[in-house]
């Protein structure tokens, strides 16, 4: 059976999910039922004006006559759900009718003229729920106890002798009753002396619960409003392309071959870009784009290449490093070792490839700038968009629309940098849209990382000592922070030094080697691509000393009983041990990432083309605590997915300096044939933090998969993507 | 000057012959729920019914098109009750959602060649690009959608 199944460890009622006959569909067991209704959000998810709307409770909710409910979202939705998860949290507390609450973005320009009443507006790090899991609580719960206080003013009884559910207030001793809807207004008026406690996970009652998100309907009928969709009166398009090299800089482009070219508006001349506009279609300013030859100015930078980079990155491991973590004395420790193992593991650049291309529509006028961008982070977005306006924040307007893949790309904001130039240059509201090849190109990059292993096995032929060496480049350095003096920056060594197993002398370091390229967060970063690494090479030492590679992990986490929960989930549902044909192997993985935890089991068939299929995959997340476990599903499977496409085809390679890869023709993804079956069990454990859903389940697939293929060929794959490899029976 | 009927209007199209199809309902008509992805019909984001014909419309010259009949997704049903849209909706499919439109389009031409699918069916004729991985709850809800129509 295939699907999604929920373990109650912690929650207070015991539900089982099963998704998966062909019949399909969720089949809920004990005390959850499926809402036959739900919230609602408009096709058209931002707010036009100032953020404001009738009956305000407050800058969160409005509670209408009719007891319809308008709660603000302030993160960003881009298929993780929390457009969903959110709003549930809210209705939590509130006690309030679902099916009554329509739900659309916070406006960031308030959140400016406000004091940040949303407080941070960012959706990445898997961060919507859990960072905003006590704030949402406290929302939903002090507008509850002023809707209660002006039901128990109104009544003139003590506000403790009354309770709220299902949008109703009811004052027990005489079983008055008044709707949410009669309040508001009252409750508006109301300043509460002390917040209210909010609940603790044992005391909910409305999550966690499989809901339906919130906006599929728009986004099967063609009705979601994305970025790309914005459309503004007397509106023109541009097409740009910047500079292939990063860091290079426009040298000359010669116009005159559009010159009398029916429709175009202008050939607008940026820093390290060129940009054509035109007056009718999208089309018409891409096709002129591809007739103009730029010249660029492109340095030294001009000619890097990718075999350049990995020797540097592998010539650097033996220089000095960052210590991220040092246990007990790894060097003494090598030479009491039965056995020793070394391996350089490597891993690609890659881009991030959401389905829609980056773009941005702005309108700016002399006092005030309107952006239509579907953006991670609306509030830098807004900062970023006044900055290069030259306006004052709070004339900016920043309209977040329903995001086409985010993966953390969407909150760079160069798209919304060069649509406000262009805007400038032609005093006209401006859509900007990457080409796919643009998108490719200009992406700031998946980090290439080189890691370097060695460690030690005692007698029992588990390690002993392990020492692992990391040169990447720093995502931090694209982004502008600066770390302090012999602070390392975490993602380069996510994944390693965050590892789980009890090894007594253990060291990971890491040294950063900055290129000419932009690098970034991806879905999970760091952890992506060092868990293929740490995790394959696990393997090696357990094939190497005769120890099942499962039973290997378990060893090493007997102290851990939240791993082994997860470890021993994925290996009991992923049939660990049941015979396979010749050809086919399985391999397991597991890694810590934003607070929880996931262990996966790939089963691969390699034919003797060397062809690889993926036929199953089974995820057990601990995601600690859930609020809408099928949007957790949901994550998890389009995790394996996401970084299935990495593991088995992803690189960008580089020459002369700029990316080579473009399109999807180029740069290949997974696609529904190749998709392997993927069972997901959810166990949340609870405890004193909530861990991250979206990227999690995103890290071992690689190291799963890799493994697997081991298992059925025998051939270790120590780089990425899997598709340089030639696994063909009879091959070296 | 070209005349198509989009969902069932007629439409004059002033336009360069080869100006693809999409930008003519993205940008001209104003029907922005068919997607631009890669723009050489390597995705499928923005496929249409052409004459009833699955076709990616970035790579479908308006000039090719005088006379055709061509169904976006705004035009699949009136109010999102085809089987292959109350599929989706009841296997929530969509995440990011992006991609959507062009598996609808695509899935509901598709059952029409193949109203009792296999897996195998599905594996060689849905090749679109979904980047958020939603393609075992695709292949669910067109099983799904399949049994609706039978129904």
């Amino acid at each position: 059976m295939h699907g999604t199944h929920v373990t109650p460890t912690v929650s207070r009622r015991h539900f089982i999910l099963t998704a998966a006959t062909a019949a399909g569909g969720f089949m809920i067991g004990i005390g959850a039922p499926r809402a036959a209704h739900a919230g609602t959000v408009p096709a058209q998810p931002w707010n036009d004006d100032n953020g404001y709307a009738p009956n305000e409770i407050d800058a969160w909710i409005a509670i209408d006559p009719d007891d319809s409910i308008l709660i603000r979202y302030q993160r960003s939705e881009m298929g993780q759900g929390s457009m969903t998860a959110l709003p549930m949290m809210i209705t939590e507390e509130l006690q309030c009718d679902w099916s009554k609450v329509r739900i659309e973005y916070a406006s960031a320009n308030r959140n400016i003229r406000e004091k940040k009443v949303y407080g941070a507006m960012f959706s990445h790090g898997s961060q919507s729920v859990r960072a905003s899991q006590k704030m949402m609580q406290q929302v939903g719960a002090s507008a509850r106890e002023r809707l209660i206080a002006a039901a128990a003013a109104r009544w003139n009884v003590p506000a403790s002798e009354c309770s709220a559910a299902q949008s109703v207030v009811t004052h027990k001793p005489s079983g008055q009753s008044l709707r949410y809807g009669e309040l508001a207004a009252d409750a508006a008026k109301i300043t509460l002396s002390a917040e209210p406690a909010i609940k603790t996970p044992a005391q909910f009652t409305f999550i966690p619960r499989p809901l339906p998100r919130v906006d599929v309907v728009h986004k099967t009928d063609g009705s979601a409003k994305f970025g790309m969709d914005a459309q503004v009166p007397g509106m023109v398009f541009a097409a740009i392309t910047a500079c292939p090299v990063p860091g290079g800089k426009l040298k000359s482009v010669d116009e005159s071959v559009l010159a009398g070219a029916p429709g175009i508006l202008k050939v607008v001349k940026l820093d390290n870009a060129v940009a054509v506009v035109a007056t009718d279609t999208y089309w018409r300013a891409k096709r002129a784009l591809s007739r103009l030859q730029p010249e660029w100015d492109t340095g030294e930078a001009g000619k890097v290449d990718s075999e350049q980079l990995s020797k540097m990155y592998r010539a650097a491991l033996d220089e000095p490093m960052q210590t991220a973590r040092n246990d007990g004395n790894v060097d003494q420790a090598f030479s009491g070792g039965a056995k020793t193992f070394e391996a350089i593991y490597e891993t690609p650049y890659l881009s991030h490839s959401p389905m829609e291309p980056m773009n941005a529509t702005v309108n700016l006028q002399p006092d005030r700038l309107d952006v239509w961008v579907g953006t991670q982070d609306a509030g830098e977005a807004l900062e970023a968009a006044a900055k290069a306006s030259g306006l004052q924040p709070e004339q900016v307007y920043v309209h977040n629309g329903f995001i086409g893949g985010g993966f953390g790309r969407r909150d760079a904001n160069d798209e919304v940098k060069q649509a406000i130039a262009i805007a400038k240059a032609v005093q006209r509201p401006v859509k900007l849209v990457w080409t796919r090849e643009e998108d490719t190109r200009q992406d700031k990059f998946r980090p290439h990382a080189v890691v370097a292993f060695k460690a030690a096995t005692g007698p029992d032929g588990l390690p002993t000592a392990w020492s692992m060496r990391v040169v990447t480049s720093s995502i931090l350095a694209s982004v502008g922070v600066k770390l302090p003096p012999g602070k390392i920056e975490p993602q380069t060594v996510a994944g390693l030094a965050d590892n789980g197993y009890n090894v007594p002398n253990m060291r990971v370091q890491s040294l950063v080697k900055n290129t000419h390229l932009p690098v970034w967060f991806w879905r999970a970063p760091g952890v992506n691509q060092h868990t293929f690494a740490i995790e394959s090479f696990l393997d090696e030492m357990a094939v190497a000393n005769g120890i099942d590679p499962y039973q290997m992990r378990r060893k090493l986490l007997a102290n851990k009983p939240d791993w082994l929960k997860v470890l021993d989930a994925a290996a009991e549902k992923g049939d660990w041990g049941k015979p396979l044909p010749q050809g086919s192997g399985r391999g397991i993985a597991i890694c810590t990432d934003c607070d929880s935890l996931c262990a996966e089991v790939a089963e691969v068939t390699v034919k003797p083309d060397g062809q690889v299929k993926v036929n199953r995959v089974t995820v057990a997340l601990d995601t600690r605590y859930m609020v809408n476990p099928l949007t957790i599903a949901e994550q998890a499977e389009g995790s394996v997915i996401y970084n299935l496409s990495a593991a088995l085809y992803g690189k960008i390679t580089i020459k002369d300096g700029a990316a080579v890869q473009g399109n999807f023709d180029t740069y290949r993804m997974v696609r529904l044939a190749e998709a392997p079956k993927i069972d997901v069990y959810l166990m949340p454990s609870g405890g004193k933090v909530w861990g991250g859903a979206g990227e999690p389940a995103t890290p071992p697939i690689a190291a799963a998969v890799a493994n697997a293929i081991f298992a059925a060929t025998g051939k270790r794959l120590r780089s990425l993507p899997i598709s340089d490899h030639d696994l063909s029976s009879g091959s070296a | 000057m070209i005349t198509i009927q989009v969902n069932g209007s007629p439409r004059q199209i002033d336009l360069e012959p080869d100006t693809p199809l999409l930008w003519v309902l993205r940008d001209v008509i104003g029907l922005t729920g068919t997607k631009f992805g890669c723009g050489i019909a390597q995705c499928g984001a923005c496929t249409v019914h052409i004459d009833g014909k699955p076709m990616r419309s970035c790579s479908v010259p308006i000039g090719a098109l005088n006379g055709a009949k061509v169904t976006t997704i705004e035009g699949l049903s009136p109010d999102n009750s085809h089987p292959v849209q109350r599929a989706w909706i009841a296997e929530d499919v969509p995440q990011c959602g992006y991609c959507q439109s062009g598996q609808i389009m695509a899935a509901a031409a598709f059952l029409k060649e193949f109203p009792s699918p296999t897996d195998a069916d599905i594996d060689a004729n849905i090749t679109n690009i979904c980047r958020c991985g939603t393609y075992e709850r695709l292949r669910r809800a067109i099983h799904r959608a399949a049994d609706m129509m039978k129904a």
